[in-house]
Parts: C-alpha cells; structure tokens; sequence
C-alpha cells in the first residue's frame, strides 16, 4: 500500500508523468461548432446522454493530454495508473454552458467530475481516497475494466 | 436615581458591551477579519457538522490567482456525523453546508470527510496537487474575486 501512495505521489508531481498514446478518442462534444441546445432542459438531456454512452466519462479542465487544473491532472493520472485510458473527457473550460451545465446536473458544486457506468462517483478527492484504499480496483471490475495495478501487485507478490 | 442616570448616559448597546467585554474585544482581535471567507467556512462547518477536528486551508496562494485571494480552500472535517456516510455523502454534506461560499467566492474545495475512528487511525492531511494555471485568466474565477472584493 505504501508503495501505491509513492506511486501516486510520483505521478501527481508535475512533468514526472509518462503520457502513453492515448488509445481512446477525447470526445469533445457542445463545441461551439456543433449543434447546441440553449436550453437548461437541453443540457440536462445531453448529458444525461453523455454520461451513459461509456463506462467511464470525465469532466475536467483541459483534457488528458494537457490538464489544465491539478486536480483534473490528478484524476488523469489515477485512471493511467489503473490502466485505464479508454474514457471519455469533456473540457469545460471550452463552453461555459457545460460547465455549469454539469455542475447542476451532478449537482456537485466543482470540476473534476467522474462518472462511473452513468453514476456520479465524486470528483479528485474521492477518486484519490478509493485509489488508496482499493476501492477503486473494486469498482472498475464491476464495470468490467481490469486495472492495471492488479496485474502489477501480483507480480511483485 | 444613579441607576437612572447610568441608563440616560450610557445607551443599552454600551452597557451591553461592558457586560460582555470579552466578545466585544474578541472581535477586534480576531485573526480572521481579514479572511471573511476562511471564518465562515469555519464557522458554518463547526454549526452543522459538530466537528472533533477541524482544519480549514486557504491555498489560493498556490494558484493562479492575486495575493489574499480566498479562492482555493483545503478542508478537514472530523465528525461522527459521517458515520456510516459513503464518502460521496460525506462531501455532499460539506458541500451543502457551504453552498453560498461556493456559489459566491469559493472556486476549488478540497474535501477530507473523516469519522473521528479514522482520524485516530490516520491523523494526516492531504496535499493538494500542483496547480496547473488553470485559473489564470478564467472568467469564472475572476468574477467570483470581483463578487468577494466587494
């Protein structure tokens, strides 16, 4: 466990990060390009959408490649230490509407925000407490997702 | 008659001072007239949550924000209110109680929602990660400054 907590702090560090290609597309959707529901009804109902089309979906500042808040950072570095890059990210700093948009929806006052299987999980402090704590490896089997760290406390067993 | 003359002299409010000189002295002297924000987080998590433990971090000063913003706070609630509680309730919690600061002045909120067996078992605070200049030019953030400033 100790080991795990080094690892975390090692990759919470700045620039100490080793990004891997990420294999998933980083769906930015409510672009100002695309077709947009003004309304807080049609915020709602996106993400009500969102939030069920993958198994794991982020709302964060920035996006996985460059987080733009360490705390966004930190989410982003947990899944990758779990081996989890097949997720997607929204970036509410590029609409405004979305920001506040899934603030009231999750109703969650702050960014991150992690949704597990279309289910609020909580934002960096939780994701953080159930890596530490294992939760986290529990909660990714459910959704079917193997974490990496399994493999790697096996084999230094 | 004195007692007349003291209350035609001296107003109710004044003798009420006298009565309770500590409080009034208190006011003056305490630390954190200029960190409203920091006080009523303080404060409204000691009403509600009846903490064993509490802790209230400003880090502002470790973000993209002016100096003596009060933007960014670190918190450490240990309340047996929380037992029992999924952490997620245990934030909601928190984060109900300071919902108009977060409304209002409050950008980030680090939470640690400990019961007080937790506490005792692992008595240390968490360290926030490096900031990453997010805040630094971010509307949202600096309206919310321009709402505390006045």
């Amino acid at each position: 466990m100790n080991s795990l907590i080094r690892a975390t702090a090692r990759c919470l560090r700045p620039g100490s990060a080793v990004y891997l290609t990420r294999q998933a597309d980083t769906r930015m959707c409510l672009t100002p390009g695309q077709r947009f529901l003004c309304s807080a009804t049609g915020i709602k109902k996106d993400l009500a959408e969102i939030v069920k089309k993958d198994k794991v979906v982020v709302f964060m500042k920035g996006d996985p490649s460059q987080p733009m808040c360490g705390f966004s950072n930190a989410v982003v570095q947990i899944l990758r230490m779990h081996g989890v890059d097949d997720y997607a990210s929204y970036n509410v700093l590029e609409d405004q509407r979305l920001r506040q948009g899934v603030k009231d929806f999750s109703n969650w006052p702050t960014i991150p925000q992690v949704y597990f299987n279309g289910e609020f999980v909580g934002g960096c402090d939780i994701l953080l407490q159930m890596h530490q704590n294992g939760d986290l490896v529990e909660e990714l089997e459910k959704l079917g997702i193997r974490s990496a760290l399994v493999d790697t406390e096996n084999k230094s067993k | 008659m004195f007692p007349a003359v003291i209350r035609s002299i001296w107003p109710a409010s004044a003798r009420l001072a006298i009565r309770q000189p500590l409080g009034h002295f208190r006011l003056h002297m305490d630390p954190d007239v200029s960190r409203p924000i920091e006080r009523a987080i303080r404060t409204k998590l000691t009403d509600t949550l009846r903490p064993d433990h509490l802790e209230v971090h400003n880090e502002s000063h470790m973000h993209a924000v002016p100096p003596g913003s009060e933007s960014h706070f670190r918190v450490l609630v240990v309340s047996s209110q929380f037992e029992g509680l999924p952490l997620i309730q245990r934030h909601r919690l928190v984060n109900e109680t300071l919902k108009d600061e977060l409304k209002s002045y409050v950008h980030a909120l680090a939470i640690q929602a400990k019961t007080p067996q937790q506490w005792a078992t692992n008595p240390t605070l968490a360290k926030s990660p490096p900031c990453m200049g997010g805040s630094r030019g971010d509307n949202t953030v600096e309206e919310k400054q321009k709402a505390g400033r006045e």
